[in-house]
């Protein structure tokens, strides 16, 4: 088996790519569930509201404005094919790459370097780096540009085996409407089931960078979902929390096996602004 | 689906004005509002802890709460979307007390919040987040006042025209997003509270 050689260079580039065009141009898969949804909506403000948001996107392209100031942190699944050996730092590179990034497309640096003293680093690194060892010789890198207003909305929970289905149902539905207005809808939801305390909360993140409205391959799992976005649906919070139909564009969820003791939980909770991006070095 | 007509607000706002606004009222804002968010709320009220005086006119003025990003190709001012108001609410009712007229962000506010505004007649206006490209296009200047060393969070004034907003809490403590939703449930019979 040859091994690839593997330059860093080349993940930092494509991580700099990424930066600006993430900020700026909403992901189609998006702004088309937008869309729809603003052909639906009935709510009084509700309807201007995505219109007004329709809106932003267009200005957002055209003008290189980032639709929203929150450029956010960069989260990166980083999944590199066990036959390639890396010559140089990835960390190292994405970071550069991050810096360059959103020194170049003028984005908000909103990382601070350490949780309680909060001195911005000034460049918005570090970013936040999962990595997966994969078959092949490939690099794949998801990037997310998490915001946090949303961010701040997720939560966890421990549940009982016993709890089942119905348990998850409810932590997700209370998760929806805690967050209300403040993460500003409508929502994209991402939910991990199963794993750990901390692997749970990697995989509700990871359904965040799915495509908005692709179902999970398990149709046990894609009905789950659309009963999930209909219940979510039928709260009434709507668009910006003025009220309507559009509360949330998507419910992905991504599972794992777990201990016979646990049924861990976690609701990943995004904006509309559900910046992600895919690509394979 | 009714459609509402805007009305034309202009800021600093006095007492009376915020007192006439609405839940649920949608605004097109001009004149003079401040930006200020988590670090600089912090900064100006241990200011006014201290007995200084604020860097801006604090009575009757509007804050935004927005740390907008860089301003390019010649504009006034970058992306500029409100932030979630929720982290304010500590030291909003100490700002109520000292002047402050109106607030624009989004997402809840607290009792004593909704205490100060209806005690000293204050408003609460929502501006739609995530529409920061959108928004910028209504700041026609923004100036550096203090705090430059925050960045993004610095404290910098700002003249916006017809800035599109939606009162959401009124000096009354009426509150769109809990009459809002409400609303919509009960006109499509999922109202079972």
């Amino acid at each position: 088996m040859a091994i690839r050689e593997f330059h860093t260079d080349l993940l930092r580039d494509a991580v700099e790519t990424m930066c600006g065009p993430a900020a700026c141009d909403m992901p189609r898969d998006v702004s088309g569930a937008m869309e729809r949804a603003s052909r639906l909506e009935d709510g009084v403000n509700a309807r201007s509201v995505l219109l007004e948001l329709l809106k932003n996107y267009d200005i957002a392209a055209a003008e290189r404005i980032p639709v929203c100031q929150d450029t956010g942190m960069v989260v990166i699944f980083l999944d590199v094919g066990r036959d390639l050996h890396f010559v140089g730092d990835p960390y190292q590179a994405i970071d550069e790459g991050v810096r360059r990034g959103y020194k170049k497309a003028a984005l908000r640096m909103s990382t601070v370097g350490d949780p309680l003293r909060r001195v911005n680093t000034g460049d918005n690194t570090p970013a936040l780096v999962t990595t997966r060892l994969v078959p092949g010789d490939r690099v794949t890198v998801t990037f997310l540009a998490k915001g946090f207003g949303s961010e701040n909305m997720s939560r966890l929970a421990m549940l009982r085996p016993a709890d089942g289905m119905e348990g998850v149902r409810k932590f997700v539905m209370e998760t929806a409407a805690q967050a209300g207005p403040n993460a500003c809808p409508p929502l994209v939801i991402g939910v991990g089931i199963g794993g750990s305390f901390d692997q749970v909360a990697l995989a509700a993140k990871r359904a965040l960078s799915r495509d908005t409205g692709q179902p999970h391959p398990d149709p046990y799992y894609a009905g789950f979902e659309q009963s999930l976005l209909e219940e979510i649906n039928r709260s009434g919070v709507g668009p910006q929390g003025l009220g309507g139909r559009t509360t949330a564009l998507s419910v992905a969820i991504e599972v794992l096996p777990t201990h016979i003791a646990a049924l861990p939980v976690a609701c990943n909770i995004n904006c509309h602004v559900a910046r992600h991006m895919r690509e394979v070095l | 689906m009714e459609k509402k007509a805007f009305i034309q607000v202009q800021a600093p706002l006095d007492e009376a004005a915020a007192r006439s606004l609405r839940s649920g009222d949608r605004v097109l804002l001009s004149g003079t509002v401040y930006t200020l968010r988590d670090a600089g709320h912090q900064r100006l009220v241990d200011l006014l802890n201290q007995g200084h005086n604020p860097p801006f006119p604090l009575e009757d003025a509007v804050i935004y709460y927005v740390g907008p990003t860089p301003a390019t190709g010649g504009r006034a001012i970058g992306s500029a979307g409100p932030t979630t108001s929720s982290r304010m609410d500590p030291y909003t009712p100490s700002l109520i007390r000292h002047g402050l007229r109106g607030m624009i962000g989004k997402g809840h506010r607290d009792l004593q919040v909704i205490r100060a505004m209806k005690e000293y007649g204050a408003v609460y206006f929502a501006a739609t987040g995530g529409a920061g490209a959108l928004l910028s296009k209504t700041i026609v200047e923004a100036e550096l006042l203090a705090w430059e060393e925050l960045g993004t969070e610095a404290l910098r004034r700002l003249t916006v025209r017809d800035m599109p907003l939606t009162v959401i809490i009124d000096s009354q403590g009426r509150n769109l997003y809990e009459d809002g939703p409400r609303d919509w449930r009960r006109q499509h019979g999922y109202l079972n509270d």
